[in-house]
């Protein structure tokens, strides 16, 4: 009995090394290593020296806007994704024909096979002069400038990010139990109070794992701000990317990349507790 | 890159099993095959008679099949590296950068991978301060004659007598306008700066780094390009912040914006100002009469570089008058080699945005190392992005 047990829990460490390993080498390790630079001295000729102090946190607010711009763009992007990728999602849930839902479910996922970079560069060239500009110029409209405007970059994120958030909403409708909306009907519920009260709100869970999926994601965006808003707006992604491969000051850039982490959990943590508020008891399923 | 014994590294046991493992099962690559019969040996010595290959150096060392080199958007003519490949057996990788800011935190970072980069001249002495790049060993780049090179653009390659870095071409730094939006002639950088924010408003780019962005609007008021005095930095950053709202990029890849007619203006090196004036003629190429960036771009070899043999040929390959000449065609930068102007077509060499007059010359600088590593430079640059 005993020794059953032994073997149990070994086994099942033995299981988990892998995983366990993998946490380890690429998760934990790095932290530390960026946690270590983190309080660490800028070199004379740029990089890391050895140190301890907390002079990089304290300069924290140098890089204020860059954070307020992407807490703004965060939750904004995954609002408008949000507000495309329902419809998308109810429609290929609960209205699809059988036999296209797959077909229709794949279209979905397929552009995300292709490198973001590269999608991204197509929309470039699409807003860009020899796109749509140069076809209004056709009708006679203009000198119109659609490429490095908000309106570029919040398509770019919709874009982007769309599958993240189509995909768990997708899941939470289809498993929707149909009886509850011919119940609701039967009740004398007009479609939208069935819509409001039953089917968005049990969707809520999925709703809720995309939103987080999409925001948490986008806390690290720097290349579509780049390529499509033409690097006048510095996000949290740009200021890290700036500071390793311009100003190469690692510990200021690795002080930035801890809070970075720091705000994502805590994200995390408050999508987790509004979800199940509003949802009962179930959980976003991201941790 | 992985490193084999290909890159001249001995041959392990694990390399040598796997050769005769493959050897076994019948499967030869084209190298190994004329590695083993000695087949090679003897084709690269009757390519050495018959004069195939270029120098000897091909002939007595493995260049393995692969090297990467980093370098600039448009720099290079393509068929290069063909052409080398075709004599060489060596595929070259070309890594684009938009800064030497970004080239040195990759070596900084350690294993670029690179065994060829394109630094410009106020970074070798910081390269070689923090020896992260190798001395050239001249024997191998029999190709290069310093005695041919104009000492104005080449000085800074050699530090303590030692060459680190020989010259691919030099240039300016100056902006390229529309002609056909923006139809006020320019002559200035001051113009420049001051019609960004009224004609230009919505059309004009800026680099994305300091020494330029920075550079440039320091000569808005005359100051040195490579100031780092408070103060001066001070009106700079007023200028630039001022200038932010009405920009419509802040990229160094600004061919894209300047082609589609997106942009009308914009910073601009030499021979981005040449192509885009080559392709599309009313893209002038202005140097500000304040003065401004002269600059020259060289070759270096990373102290890590995964296959130094190759970086070297190719080096070697690149420094032949008759490939650099094609290189200056397609890239549109004057020549540091009297060699190679020799060769150049009167049309070039009469092209005054490749060659311009001498009292738009003198006034500009070379960049200082100081300029590039200076954090307070860095950090007005940072605050300009995210303002």
């Amino acid at each position: 009995m005993h020794g059953n047990r032994f073997r149990h829990n070994f086994l099942t460490a033995l299981l988990l090394a892998p995983a366990t390993a993998w946490l380890v080498v690429f998760l934990v390790l790095p932290f530390i290593a960026i946690a270590i630079f983190s309080v660490g001295e800028r070199a004379p000729e740029g990089g890391y020296q050895a140190a301890f102090t907390l002079a990089q946190y304290a300069n924290l607010p140098a890089r204020a806007t860059a954070f307020w711009n992407t807490m703004v763009l965060a939750p904004v992007g995954a609002l408008a994704c949000l507000l495309v990728a329902y419809p998308v999602a109810y429609y290929l849930a609960l209205q699809a024909p059988q036999r296209w839902r797959l077909i229709l479910l794949a279209l979905v996922v397929i552009p995300f096979w292709t490198s973001l970079l590269m999608r991204t560069y197509a929309w470039m060239y699409i807003l860009g002069g020899r796109g749509i500009p140069a076809l209004l110029a056709l009708v006679g409209i203009e000198d119109v400038r659609l490429i490095n405007t908000p309106g570029a970059v919040l398509l770019g994120i919709v874009y982007g990010y769309l599958p993240l958030m189509i995909l768990p909403i997708y899941v939470s409708l289809e498993r929707l139990d149909r009886r509850l909306l011919e119940a609701s009907a039967d009740l004398g519920a007009t479609p939208l109070s069935t819509f409001l009260g039953v089917t968005l709100k049990l969707s809520l869970p999925g709703v809720m794992t995309g939103f987080s999926l999409v925001m948490i994601l986008l806390l690290g965006e720097y290349l579509i701000p780049t390529l499509l808003g033409g690097g006048k707006v510095f996000f949290i992604g740009n200021a890290l990317v700036d500071l390793f491969l311009q100003s190469r000051n690692w510990p200021f850039g690795s002080a930035i990349a801890i809070t970075l982490v720091l705000v994502s959990v805590v994200v995390l943590i408050a999508a987790n507790r509004i979800s199940t508020r509003v949802s009962g008891a179930r959980r976003v399923d991201l941790i | 890159m992985s490193k084999s014994y290909r890159d001249g590294l001995p041959i392990s046991p694990e390399n040598f099993v796997d050769q005769l493992m493959r050897l076994k099962r019948g499967s030869i690559g084209r190298r190994d095959f004329l590695g083993l019969t000695g087949l090679g040996i003897a084709t690269a010595l009757m390519a050495r008679e018959i004069g195939i290959m270029p120098t000897p150096a091909f002939a007595a060392e493995n260049l393995g099949d692969r090297m990467s080199i980093a370098t600039w958007p448009n720099y290079h003519d393509p068929q290069t590296f063909e052409n080398f490949k075709k004599d060489t057996g060596v595929a070259v990788e070309v890594n684009v950068f938009g800064s030497n800011e970004e080239m040195l935190a990759k070596l900084q970072a350690g294993a670029s991978g690179w065994s060829l980069f394109v630094p410009t001249n106020y970074t070798i002495s910081t390269y070689k301060k923090l020896g992260i790049i190798e001395p050239l060993d001249m024997a191998k780049l029999a190709n290069f004659d310093g005695t041919q090179e104009d000492p104005r653009f080449t000085s800074e390659g050699t530090i303590d007598k030692v060459i680190y870095a020989v010259p691919k071409n030099w240039g300016t730094t100056g902006f390229a306008v529309n002609t056909k939006k923006l139809t006020k002639p320019m002559t200035s950088w001051k113009e420049f700066w001051d019609t960004a924010m009224a004609e230009g408003d919505g059309r004009t780019m800026v680099h994305d780094y300091q020494l330029t962005t920075i550079g440039n609007a320091l000569k808005y008021f005359g100051y040195s390009f490579n100031s780092l005095k408070q103060d001066e930095l001070a009106k700079a950053e007023e200028l630039l912040l001022k200038v932010k709202p009405h920009l419509f990029a802040v990229s160094s890849d600004y061919q894209p914006g300047m082609r589609a007619g997106d942009a009308w203006m914009t910073m601009c090196w030499t021979n981005d100002g040449a192509q885009l004036h080559r392709d599309i003629p009313e893209i002038a190429y202005v140097l500000g009469k304040e003065g401004g960036e002269i600059w020259t771009d060289f070759y270096a070899i990373p102290k890590d570089a995964p296959n130094k043999p190759a970086g070297y040929a190719l080096l070697n390959y690149l420094m032949n008058p008759q490939v650099a000449v094609k290189e200056h065609l397609a890239n549109g930068a004057p020549s540091t080699d009297a060699r190679v102007n020799k060769l150049l077509p009167k049309e070039v060499l009469d092209n005054p945005i490749l060659y311009p007059a001498a009292d738009l010359l003198t006034p500009l600088e070379f960049g200082a190392a100081a300029t590039l590593t200076d954090p307070g430079r860095a950090e007005l640059m940072a605050r300009f992005k995210s303002a």
